[in-house]
């Protein structure tokens, strides 16, 4: 497995076990800087975590960069305005580096059944890349996967658990 | 990078069985399937075959076994069979028997008989031969002949199932294609994978299951020979390559492809490989079923809003909207006579199975919910299997037609769902 598979698997895991109880919440205001490392080490300059463009962002808490899934509304593909900043971020940064290269991978809750819930999937992917393209993404550059419900990252059947698998998540194959 | 493995013939966990009955069933046929006589020299197995062939019986909704503890005698032959106490008990149809090795010695005689106790009438009277280590699939065999025979309906007890199952989550999550016993028991793996298995079809004449595996990081098709293992890939194309349906001639393949920008019916020709689009429009067309003469497929729509059954001809055309009820209907699957369909039936958040009566242009609602789907007919139309939910748990339940008696087959680990009943195995 990539290591960015792995890095959302590990964003992915994080935000289950932080929201198990409540819906996805809103992202944090971007712009917070980042905590100061300890005075007697020396450190590199913390990134602007509004330029989107600097890889160094994927990592920042402070930047929408980290951020790599958008949630969805029941049995709809609109996506939500507060999840379009991030799929701002991610189009400038794909935008800013050629070589960069993005699956997105689209799933859905258990209601409804599993071949339908596929091409929702695949709607929400769609949806996401949609954006993204119209933002300068190149159409080489993004790849959509449906995976339907068969990927959930909770198994409960209310809608808190509902609402954490409806989600297109934003997997860097490249940076 | 990822490992698929192909086991034949690995026997996984053993199956528990649950019989759950909803509601008595005044119709049911009573019967009493004596315990049949251990006549070889090895040790008799731990379950009977009179009690398998009970069990079998007794889901179909069809009959009323009697509990072997209430049996005033056990006879193994005609002439011991005191039909004044069984018409005491109302018992209306009696089978006796016993189990001998085969004469080559290399497998199990059930010989047996079937009696009307009102009239002595003898109505079965046979010897069915299976291998050693076939001795359930030989109590089936027996099963589905005592069903023709007081039905006038083949029996389909002797046939199998195909499911997925699912345990972990994330990276520890993991899929298997099994197949078993139409009881659940006897499961043998088809083929594990770390990335999802889904969509499991049997060819007409039950050597294949075809089925969608996302192995090569998308979904892809393959048709798999269940005995042999030996396997192809049918469709990778670009985006949703989906719910796989064999024509009832078996030289055809319904499938879902979105190569297109948006899922769409396709039809692949299994020797050629042509394709023909059968269905264009902007919503999700998706899960295709054939009509037993091959003449319609019935499909899933959201093109009127909500997901919704639609037929098209297998030879091309309009499509018309069949479901005229239900906020959503999805998942058809044609009963063997063409005469209804069942479906997974929406309203907000339960889901239950549920017939369309083509003629009547009416449901009939078979299961309680909450989160009922996949409903897959017995080759003889007599019963359902779909998949349900208990907690957090995929389970397979049974239903007879007419909706009286459910059943659970509760597998010993993971999350079970997407049944998917052979035809008759000739």
């Amino acid at each position: 497995m990539n290591t960015a598979l792995r890095l959302v698997l590990a964003v992915v895991f994080a935000m289950t076990m932080a929201a198990c109880s409540s819906k996805p919440k809103p992202t944090p205001e971007a712009g917070v800087a980042a905590p100061a490392g300890p005075a007697d080490v020396v450190t590199e300059a913390a990134p602007d975590p509004r330029d989107y463009s600097d890889a160094r962002n994927f990592d920042n808490p402070a930047s929408l960069l980290s951020k790599r899934v958008v949630y969805f509304d029941f049995d709809r593909s609109t996506v939500r305005e507060e999840y379009r900043g991030i799929v701002a971020a991610h189009a400038a940064y794909v935008a800013a580096h050629t070589s960069a290269q993005v699956t997105l991978e689209g799933n859905a809750d258990e209601r409804g059944t599993r071949e339908y819930n596929l091409g929702l999937g695949e709607r929400r992917g769609n949806a996401v890349m949609g954006l993204m393209s119209a933002q300068g993404a190149r159409g080489g550059q993004l790849v959509v996967v449906s995976y339907g419900e068969e990927r959930p990252v909770c198994r409960v059947s209310d809608e808190d658990c509902w609402a954490q698998n409806r989600r297109v998540e934003i997997v860097y194959t490249s940076r | 990078m990822l490992i698929v493995f192909a086991l034949l013939a690995s026997p996984l966990a053993q199956a528990q069985l649950q019989i759950e009955i909803i509601s008595g069933n005044a119709s049911a046929l009573p019967i009493a399937i004596v315990p049949f006589r251990w006549e070889e020299s090895a040790p008799a197995p731990a379950t009977g075959v009179a009690e398998i062939i009970s069990n079998d019986l007794h889901r179909s909704g069809l009959f009323d076994p009697m509990d072997e503890a209430d049996m005033p005698e056990r006879p193994a032959d005609e002439e011991s069979i005191r039909f004044g106490t069984w018409r005491l008990l109302k018992v209306d149809y009696i089978a006796i028997g016993k189990v001998r090795s085969s004469p080559d010695g290399r497998g199990h005689d059930l010989i047996y008989q079937l009696i009307n106790v009102h009239t002595g009438e003898k109505i079965l009277s046979q010897i069915t031969t299976v291998g050693q280590g076939d001795l359930r699939f030989g109590a089936h065999r027996v099963a589905d002949a005592i069903y023709e025979a007081l039905t006038g309906v083949p029996g389909a007890f002797s046939t199998r199932i195909a499911y997925v199952s699912a345990t972990g989550l994330g990276k520890e999550q993991r899929y298997q294609l099994s197949v078993a016993d139409a009881d659940g028991f006897g499961p043998q793996s088809v083929v594990g994978s770390p990335e999802p298995l889904l969509s499991p079809a049997w060819s007409p004449d039950g050597r294949k299951l075809a089925y969608v595996s996302f192995e090569k990081g998308n979904s892809a098709i393959y048709v798999q020979d269940v005995a042999t293992g030996a396997r192809e890939l049918i469709s990778s194309q670009r985006g949703i390559n989906g719910a796989p349906a064999f024509s009832p001639d078996g030289r055809k393949l319904a499938l879902t492809l979105s190569r297109s920008g948006n899922p769409e019916i396709y039809l692949r020709d299994l020797a050629t490989g042509a394709e023909s689009q059968l269905t264009s429009n902007s919503a999700i067309d998706t899960e295709p079923a054939w009509s037993p003469d091959g003449r319609i497929i019935y499909f899933t729509s959201d093109r009127g809003g909500k997901p919704q059954i639609y037929r098209v001809p297998a030879s091309g055309g309009n499509a018309e909207r069949v479901t005229l009820a239900g906020d959503s209907n999805a998942r058809a699957s044609v009963a063997p006579d063409g005469r209804r369909i069942a479906v997974a039936q929406g309203r907000g958040n339960e889901y239950r199975i549920a017939l369309w009566e083509l003629e009547a242009q009416r449901f009939v609602v078979l299961t309680p919910g909450k989160l009922d789907e996949s409903p897959t007919f017995a080759p003889n139309g007599s019963m359902l299997l779909y998949a349900t939910r208990e907690g957090q748990r995929g389970v397979l339940s049974a239903v007879s037609v007419d909706g009286n008696v459910r059943q659970r087959l509760v597998l010993s680990e993971g999350d079970v769902r997407e049944p998917a009943w052979s035809p008759v195995i000739r």
